[in-house]
């Protein structure tokens, strides 16, 4: 049948089963919106900037699995996609961007809104496309949401020509893909299996760190049924978090730079490391050559590029989480290491990370706990970056697996509202709370209008310190507490929700924090609190740029003398 | 970090946009490329590549995996420590008299060198080899003057019957067994 290349680019869509489109529309990508009134089953949702659109994408694939998808015009629509798609890109989020370009006579001409969208994204996408053809869309879009989807997931851009969309060409939908160059990897070699089996029966202090990898593999049942058997203690990335219920007795929270002093002392008296989806990010090793220095490691990823790249392996096995583990854990040995789970447990008992102190001012940790209560624990957490993040990832516990959402690695304030409405749109029966900094939250706030035109009721939790509050701490703690450009007005949030068309609440004391929770939760639609916070407060425990995980700070008190001399700081960046 | 010169050879699909992809995986890095030479495989829509490039062993193999990562990219290895043949073809402008020229001649003939165009001031000579080769004929031709050189860069394969990335023609199937893993 023949279709023009807008109707080919819908009718793919389609067939890929996509349910919604987050962007915003221009001149080179008219004559496609303008196919959308005959595809109904695509829900288009106007965004109010397309980083937004990214981040919506991202945060709908994060939550369903499925791939997310954002579009944008040409030159200065697209560029606002970058950062949304680097986002995904560090975090491995199935994304597909489909950008206008101007119509093949003028590209490189610098016309009109022209921008060479494909060259920008060459290093942030797993792989792009400019089509210079109508009849090849439908092979590369089924390319796109094969490669976004598939091996380690990541974002695909597709760039259009105007006039592409235009001509017309006969419609063939591939049934399979031919990518010669493109072989992930699922199943884990079977010797490398053994061996890591032997070492895990063998083991006297084996440690489980769990990733982002166990999330995307949806290999929640096969990590439990490995833990209970071997018994084997876990600890998770930041990413990682709900992967594993964080109530299990052998769970014990996350490790790294922010991590619980608790999961750093676990890694660094381990004697066996099995890493299972994670990429040992300087956030969650700390200094590298101080990292899990009595431990034999095993790495389970699908990338060969990530093995050996930043810590000494062991064993590697190359493959999909979930089929590697259903093969381990055949040669697992029933096992019990109770003198060493005794161990984590007097550690977690003598430093306390989760223990929220008693306090006059309101302090984000109580706020995320009491969020923690009155859900129950079922709502799905998208935050900020910073303190904010930090906090969210501490004091709730994510027993639901996949519930929560967060930019690890390219940590962009701004991500959590527009992540948030895509989580939302995604999961509409989930509870869904988004817990923000005031500074992160000004840099999307006008998503706002997304999220009320659309009827999305995401919950937002602003911790409002009035800093952006993450590098002031790192100012009060490495640089004698000068607080050059982080002290932050903003404005009245409550007046803002309340100009956008939803109901909020401002919230200064301990009592009210409670009966506000309850009162977004009532909310059919949308609701903001604007949480006034204490403006100082820190986020512990922290191991210092630098140095390893053993040398986790928990105490204020120690703060001063240990560090006042910025001089000494290692190149780190927040 | 102590940088060695590493030959990379790649079987690369002949798609715009292919060398931009790899050559951006080194610029990333701060690596300079000393030399890329491509050119069409015994394969229809498939490139060979021979890169040469200084670095330290194992950022070179982190690139290494970065470049098999890479879609368009089918097979790519780091074959310095193999026993491999490596050539290089370079074109040499010399300046050369009624005087001068049989001396030179006389030189190509060493060095198994051909005299490809002949003019009424200069000589230009096609002469392959191994780099070491090149640059001593270049030394020898230097005191006649040099007008232009131009030289393609390394070309490599491995010695013996695997080769050193051949394109295997077997069932798409058994391909994806053997293959290179990727993202
Ligand atoms: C302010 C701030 C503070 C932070 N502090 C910390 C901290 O204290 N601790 C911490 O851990 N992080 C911290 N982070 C996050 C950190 O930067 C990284 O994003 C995070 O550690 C990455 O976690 P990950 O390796 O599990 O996930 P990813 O980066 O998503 O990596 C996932 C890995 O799993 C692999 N994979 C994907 N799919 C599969 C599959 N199907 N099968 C097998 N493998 C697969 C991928 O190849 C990849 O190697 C912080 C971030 C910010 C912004
Ligand atoms: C887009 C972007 N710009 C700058 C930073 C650096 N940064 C990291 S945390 C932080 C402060 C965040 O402030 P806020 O959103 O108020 O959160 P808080 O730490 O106060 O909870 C900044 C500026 C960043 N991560 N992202
Ligand atoms: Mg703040």
């Amino acid at each position: 049948m023949k279709m023009t290349g807008a109707q080919m680019i819908c009718e793919s869509l389609v067939r890929e089963g996509v349910e919604v489109i987050f962007g915003i529309l221009g001149g080179a990508v008219l004559p496609l919106y303008d196919t959308f009134p005959q595809y109904p089953q695509l829900r288009h949702i106007l965004v109010r900037h397309e980083q937004g659109a990214a981040h919506a994408a991202d945060g709908y694939a994060r939550a369903t699995g499925k791939v997310g998808v954002c579009m944008a015009t040409s030159g200065p629509g697209a560029t606002n996609l970058v950062t949304g798609i680097a986002n995904a890109h560090l975090d491995s989020v199935p994304v597909v961007a489909i950008t206008g370009q101007v119509a093949r006579p003028f590209i490189g001409k610098d016309a009109f809104q022209e921008v060479d969208i494909t060259g920008i994204t060459l290093p942030i996408t797993k792989h792009n496309y400019l089509v210079l053809d109508a009849a090849s869309l439908p092979r590369i879009v089924k390319e796109a949401f094969y490669l976004a989807k598939s091996g380690r997931p990541g974002p695909v851009l597709i760039d259009i020509p105007r006039d592409v969309f235009i001509d017309q060409a006969e419609f063939h939908y591939p049934s399979k893909v031919d990518l010669p160059g493109y072989k992930p990897t699922l199943q884990g070699h079977p010797a490398q299996i053994k061996k890591t089996a032997k070492l895990i029966n063998e083991a006297q202090r084996p440690l489980i760190i769990a990733g982002r990898g166990v999330i995307i593999s949806r290999a929640f049942t096969e990590l439990k049924q490995l833990v209970e058997k071997a018994q084997v203690p876990v600890v998770t990335t930041l990413l990682g978090i709900s992967c594993f219920p964080e109530s299990h007795v052998l769970s014990y929270g996350m490790l790294g730079m922010h991590g619980m002093a608790y999961a750093n002392m676990a890694v660094d008296a381990a004697d066996l490391v099995i890493a299972i989806g994670m990429r040992f990010d300087d956030r969650a090793t700390a200094k590298v050559s101080g990292f899990a220095p009595h431990a034999n490691i095993i790495h389970i990823d699908i990338d060969p590029a990530e093995i050996g790249k930043n810590v000494r392996v062991d064993v590697p096995i190359v493959g999909d989480v979930k089929a590697v583990l259903q093969e381990l854990n055949k040669l697992i040995i029933s096992a019990e290491h109770i003198d060493w789970v005794q161990q984590l447990d007097d550690w977690r008992k003598e430093h306390p990370s989760t223990v929220i102190r008693d306090s006059e001012g309101l302090l984000p940790q109580f706020v995320i706990r009491k969020i923690y209560e009155v859900t129950q624990g079922k709502a799905i957490i998208v935050t900020g970056v910073g303190q904010n993040q930090r906090g969210a990832a501490q004091h709730y516990w994510y027993n639901k697996p996949n519930s929560l959402i967060s930019s690890g690695g390219l940590g962009t304030m701004g991500f959590e509202l527009p992540a948030a409405m895509g989580v939302k749109v995604g999961c509409p029966n989930e509870t869904v709370w988004c817990i923000a900094g005031d500074g992160g939250f000004q840099m999307t706030i006008q998503e706002l209008a997304t999220i009320v035109q659309e009827k999305i009721a995401v919950k937002i939790a602003i911790l409002n310190n009035g800093y952006l509050g993450m590098v002031r701490q790192w100012q009060e703690m490495f640089y004698k507490k000068r607080y050059v450009a982080t002290p932050l007005s903003g404005p009245d949030f409550v007046k803002i929700a309340d100009a956008y068309g939803f109901p909020g609440l401002r919230v200064k004391h301990k009592e009210e924090v409670v009966p506000a929770i309850q009162k977004a939760t009532e909310e059919q639609g949308p609701f903001l609190i604007d949480f006034a916070i204490e403006p100082e407060e820190n986020v512990y425990p922290m191991v210092p740029p630098g140095a390893a995980l053993a040398e986790v700070l928990e105490e204020p008190k120690k703060e001063a003398e240990v560090l006042s001399d910025s001089a000494k700081l290692p190149v780190s960046n927040i | 970090m102590a940088t060695t010169k590493h030959t990379i050879v790649a079987l690369v699909e002949d798609k715009p946009g292919v060398l931009n992809r790899m050559a951006s995986l080194f610029r990333r890095r701060g690596f300079n490329i000393e030399s890329i030479a491509v050119g069409h495989s015994e394969v229809p829509h498939l490139s060979r590549m021979t890169i040469v490039v200084g670095g330290a062993t194992t950022m070179v193999e982190q690139v290494r995996k970065h470049l098999d990562k890479l879609v368009d990219v089918v097979k790519v290895s780091d074959i310095t420590g193999d026993d491999m043949i490596a050539r290089e073809l370079a074109l040499i402008k010399v300046k050369a008299t009624s005087s001068t020229r049989s001396e030179i001649i006389q030189i190509v003939d060493i060095f198994r060198a051909n005299i490809v165009d002949v003019a009424s001031d200069s000589v230009t000579i096609e002469v392959t080899g191994d780099e070491e080769k090149i640059n001593s004929l270049f030394n020898l031709l230097r005191g006649f003057g040099i007008k232009e050189i131009t030289r393609t860069g390394r070309i490599a394969m491995t010695r013996g019957g695997s080769g050193s990335l051949p394109v295997q023609k077997k069932s798409p199937k058994a391909r994806a067994k053997g293959q290179k893993t990727s993202r």
